[in-house]
């Protein structure tokens, strides 16, 4: 875009033009290269990531929960390749037994609040009046309210369970979605092919679903992706604070729940590290493939 | 602008109203209540014991009841007490209250004072190399959750090598003093303003991609004007504009947002706070804090509303 601005006065300028002119040039194909190699990077990661867990109980060298009082607080050694926890729990194992946690709740809160989020966002886009003033309002105020606070309050009175966690955060992210497809809905409504369905007396229903919906999807797929690193994140944070999946099930959050002990956190660090460092990274990448994604279908799209 | 106020405000109470029921209501339909809270692991508590605690806390009187003697109570300025320990409920959140705004405050003070600038000089230099490190500066600051870089910041700055307090907001064995404070506020407020900086520079440099290639910004490039007079005075106060709104967004999380790292660091803030009133069942606390919290809501998009009639001279709410 900056080439645009630049190019006429450049141009005027005569020969220096060719300098001024080349920089940006070259850099943006690098960036343009950088960032596809980075989105692709990140894609391998995840899928490593995502076999690793899923297929933790074939790489796994011990079960999740055994306790070995005989081998507490080890550091990382042949035996336990990332050491063990106080009560002789193996790290490695339960790193990646916490990788299912974290790809459940991301995917399943996500797929939850995309439901939510389309509807709302399908049904006020299209109709307006007073269905959109109304769905817009609940969709504001569940968007301005801190969705940490709702989310304790659910965390601590419900059973600790995953699929409690999934429910909490999926029935509180869907706000950006529904935004995102009203908008597409209120300007795909007036276009000529929804036009046409409306003359032929194709049902409202169907226009929304059939000739409208699959046109929203290509900008809402960077959204939801974001969204999935968004809940993996709410999650870890959750049972960081003791409020999300419980023990002995692993998950990275709960694992890390162990670092608040001051002891814990300075003496045994490989116990607390390891789910740390995984749950960046695993949020990292799914930042980096809905950047990537966004930049390909459109650059314009603030998230 | 008065009279958009005072319709905004009018419009905004039964939002209010409707985010304390919310919170009754789930503390109703949820199993357990504050006695849970009071019996001992290894005492059985007798039938008549639990029936007195729950007289005591009015517990016993249907649930309407309760809450619309809570309501009137809060009209008339009255809180109530912890069911816990007794205490003034409007007294725990004011102490609370005030940690929490100061170590909030701080974080998102940096995070403005940093991003933001940040996002104006990358902004102008796209795809140059101090554009490609801080973007992925703020990709890894907004993929780190703040409980991460808490415990990461403690181990090596406080415990490894002490340049600051282990937690808490005062010394163990000396009064509090202004320096002693900045001291345990730093580290702590640092920690969450990465999150801030990260999402502000982010959100400002987007914004300035977008209004440096209009045409107007030509106009004043050719008129001859220095290129700072036209980033500061015609670009940055366009560009502002969605940024100020995704700061205004950022506010009502100053009351509770900071629970991580209230935990981490023992800082005896509202977040802390309203973990133990949710663990410990404590009602009034509950629907207290959730007050103060929506109050900060209605009153944070206010402002945003406000600073972005000021910012943008063509905005006029009437």
């Amino acid at each position: 875009m900056t080439d645009a601005t630049r190019t006429p006065s450049s141009a005027a300028q005569g020969v220096t033009q060719l300098d001024v002119h080349d920089r940006p040039q070259k850099n943006r194909a690098l960036r343009r290269f950088m960032r596809h190699r980075l989105a692709i990077l990140a894609v391998i990661v995840l899928a490593v990531i995502a076999a690793t867990s899923i297929l933790a109980p074939v790489f796994a060298p011990y079960p999740y929960d055994k306790i070995d009082l005989a081998a507490t607080a080890q550091p990382p050694s042949v035996a336990h390749l990332f050491g063990t926890d106080r009560v002789g729990r193996d790290i490695l194992t339960r790193t990646l037994y916490g990788g299912q946690v974290s790809l459940l709740v991301g995917m399943g809160a996500t797929a939850i609040a995309t439901l939510i989020g389309t509807v709302i966002g399908a049904l006020s886009g299209y109709y307006r009046g007073w269905v959109d003033t109304v769905l817009m309002r609940i969709t504001d105020t569940v968007m301005t309210f801190p969705s940490i606070v709702i989310m304790l309050t659910l965390a601590a009175l419900l059973p600790r369970s995953v699929w409690n966690i999934v429910l909490i955060i999926g029935l509180l992210s869907w706000p950006g979605v529904a935004r995102l497809v009203r908008a597409q809905f209120m300007s795909l409504r007036e276009s000529e092919f929804v036009m046409a369905a409306r003359c032929l007396g194709v049902p409202d229903r169907r226009i929304i679903v059939v000739h409208i919906f699959p046109n929203v999807l290509a900008p809402m797929i960077a959204l939801i992706t974001f969204s999935v690193g968004g809940a993996i994140l709410t999650e870890a944070g959750l049972s960081f604070l003791g409020l999300g999946v419980a023990p002995p099930t692993p998950s990275w959050g709960n694992m890390l729940e162990a670092a608040r002990n001051l002891d814990i956190l300075k003496n045994l660090t490989w116990t607390w590290f390891p789910p740390a460092a995984m749950t960046v990274l695993t949020v990292l990448c799914v930042n980096f493939v809905g950047d990537g994604i966004r930049d390909a279908i459109d650059p314009r799209l603030v998230l | 602008m008065l009279k958009y106020l005072v319709r905004r405000i009018l419009i905004s109470a039964p939002v209010l109203l409707m985010i304390t029921i919310i919170i009754f209501g789930l503390t109703e339909i949820a199993p357990g209540d504050v006695v849970d809270y009071f019996r001992s692991p290894d005492l059985e508590m007798t039938a008549e014991a639990e029936a007195a605690l729950r007289t005591r806390f009015g517990l016993d009187q249907p649930a309407a009841v309760r809450y619309f003697k809570w309501l009137g109570n809060v009209a008339r300025g009255d809180f109530g007490y912890r069911f816990t320990d007794g205490e003034p409920v409007a007294v725990v959140i004011g102490r609370r209250l005030n940690a929490s705004l100061l170590l909030m405050g701080t974080a998102l003070a940096i995070g403005v004072l940093v991003g933001v600038p940040l996002g104006v000089f990358i902004g102008q230099r796209q795809y140059s190399f101090w554009d490609f490190s801080l973007t992925g500066f703020s990709f890894l600051g907004i993929s780190t959750p703040s409980f991460v870089t808490g415990i990461v910041a403690l181990l090596v700055f406080a415990i490894n090598l002490r340049w600051f307090p282990a937690g808490g907001m005062r010394p163990v064995d000396s009064e509090a003093t202004l320096g002693s404070t900045i001291h345990h506020l730093l580290l702590p407020s640092i920690v969450l303003s990465l999150n801030f900086i990260a999402t502000f520079m982010r959100y400002t440099r987007f914004s300035m991609l977008e209004v440096v290639r209009l045409d107007y910004v030509n106009t004043a490039r050719a008129k001859g004007l220095s290129p700072t007079a036209v980033t500061w005075r015609h670009i940055v106060p366009n560009a502002i504009l969605p940024v100020i709104t995704v700061i205004g967004l950022s506010v009502p999380t100053l009351v509770v947002g900071a629970v991580f790292t209230e935990t981490i660091f023992s800082w005896p803030g509202m977040g802390s706070l309203y973990l133990d009133a949710v663990r410990g069942r404590d009602v009034p606390l509950l629907m207290g804090m959730n007050l103060v919290i929506a109050l900060f809501v209605l009153g944070a998009n206010i402002l945003t509303d406000v600073a972005y009639a000021v910012v943008d001279p063509r905005i006029r709410y009437d």
